[in-house]
Formats: structure tokens, sequence, C-alpha cells
């Protein structure tokens, strides 16, 4: 496929989560949606991975490994989203134990 | 259109209806669900780009463990009832249209960028399958493997210590 459809197709799953973010309340589908604008990200690198590796097979002068690196990369993203949601999640628990809401129009102070 | 092109135009479909009716849907319950048929989506593109490790992966760590765990807390906290109070309408509205201001700004300084007629590799190339991954992963990256999971152990460590009663 050629690489700007899934340049295009990345980029209006990051701005549905970016209108997402800016038109939601719920601080959970806020996260959510910070979930599917790195799940767009991981999307491209993958894809973008993919094309060098193509790049490779029409020039064999370089190494035959062109592109682990990006799937790595995607590899360590996840990672770190998984570490990330569950502090995350922790976090918002503890808020909600604390203030009984989870709209962000109550969260706007760390004070208190 | 080949195979593979049916393929790619019904998981971008999928992909993003379901990600427009995350947005949409007022349950939060309904809202994850549909969250976790757009990884789906998104784990048939990386099968469709020969990256089976990604896959699995994918479909293992976010729908079958993070979205889970997404479900879990609201289900805890009891908001799958539709009570999410009602918005500024125009707040919405200008969230959305600033959502598709950004993509149109990206489309179009991208449009002209240096990749015309560079093809991403579709079921072949065998750098997605896990014996080259796990060739590099532990030569060339052994090292921030090692990190990541220290940042596991910590992150444990901090998830107790946030949720633990005080």
């Amino acid at each position: 496929m050629p690489i700007q459809y899934y340049i295009v197709l990345a980029l209006a799953l990051f701005c549905i989560g970016v209108a997402g973010v800016l038109a939601r309340r719920n601080v959970i589908i806020i996260f959510m949606f910070v979930e599917l604008m790195l799940n767009a990200a991981n999307l491209l690198l993958v894809a973008f991975s993919k094309m060098h590796h193509a790049a490779w097979l029409a020039d064999s002068h370089s190494v035959p490994t062109n592109g682990t690196d990006g799937q790595l990369f995607v590899f360590f993203i996840i990672v770190v989203a998984a570490a990330e949601v569950s502090v995350g999640l922790a976090i918002i628990v503890m808020m909600y134990r604390n203030i009984h809401s989870v709209d962000v129009n109550f969260l706007n102070r760390l004070k208190n | 259109m080949s195979v593979t092109q049916l393929l790619f135009w019904f998981l971008s479909v999928l992909a993003l209806g379901s990600a427009l009716l995350v947005v949409i849907s007022r349950n939060p319950v309904y809202s994850v669900l549909f969250l976790i048929v757009t990884f789906f989506a998104i784990s048939g593109h990386y099968v469709l780009l020969n990256a089976q490790f990604l896959a699995i992966v994918n479909l293992i760590v976010y729908a079958g463990a993070i979205m889970v765990l997404f479900l879990f807390v609201i289900m805890l906290m009891n908001l799958n009832s539709e009570m999410e109070p009602r918005k500024n309408k125009w707040l919405k509205l200008a969230g959305i249209v600033a959502g598709g201001c950004l993509m149109l700004v990206l489309v179009a300084a991208l449009k002209d960028a240096d990749v015309k007629n560079r093809i991403a590799q579709t079921t072949q190339g065998d750098i997605g399958l896990i014996k080259n991954l796990g060739m590099t992963l532990f030569n060339k990256y052994v090292v921030p493997f090692e990190i990541s999971s220290i940042l596991f152990l910590s992150a444990m460590v901090g998830a107790v210590v946030i949720g633990k009663k005080d």
C-alpha cells in the first residue's frame, strides 16, 4: 500500500483523539483518547518501518534488518503505556475517592 | 481491487468508525467497547503489514490488559449510567472543530512530503517476525529492555502506594 494512505489514516486517528480529549469531560474517557493517540503513532511507526524494509529490497547494499528498530520502538511504547495506565488509573481512583467525581471541571486545581 | 487493498479499506473504515463512535457515545462502557474494536482493527493492520509480533502484543497488552483495567475502573465507580453532565454545546463543538483543523493542517503540511510513490510493504518481508525482532531486542536493545523491567517494578509499587487507603 502507498505510504500516504497510512499517513492519512494515522493522522485521522490522532485527530479523533485530540477532538475527543477536547470535547469530553469524563477524565477516564480523556485518558482513553490518549491511548488512542499513542496507537495512531504506533501504526505510523510500523508503516514507516515496513517502508524502509521495502527500500532495502530495492537497494541491497544496506543491512538486511532495516526497519527492525521502528518495530522495537513500538514495542517499548506499548511497555511504557502499560506502566502509565496502571499509575494513571490509580491516581484517578484516588481522586474519585476524595471528591466523588470524575468531571475534569472539578479537577482543575492541585490543592484541596 | 486485490484482497490486500480490500482488507486495508475494511480495517481503516472499522478503525475510524469505531474511533468516532468512542467520541459520540455517551455511556462510558460503550466507549471502552468501541475503543477495543479500534484496537482490534489496528492489530489487523499490523497483521496486514506482516508485523505479527506487534499484532499479538497489541492484542494482549492493549485489548487484553489495559482496556479491561479501564472497564474495571468504570464499573468500580459505577459510571455505567449515562451520568455525564451536560457540557456547554459550544465548547464541545469547539473541541471537534479544533481537532478537524489540526487534521487539515497536518494533511496539508504532509501532502508534499518526500514520500511520493514509496510503498509500505504488505503481506511479505520478515522483519516483523518474532525471530528477527528477538535477535535485535536481545543484542542491540538489551539495556533498554532491562530498564523497562525496572520501570514496571516502580510503576507497580507506585500504583499500590497511590491506591492504598491511608
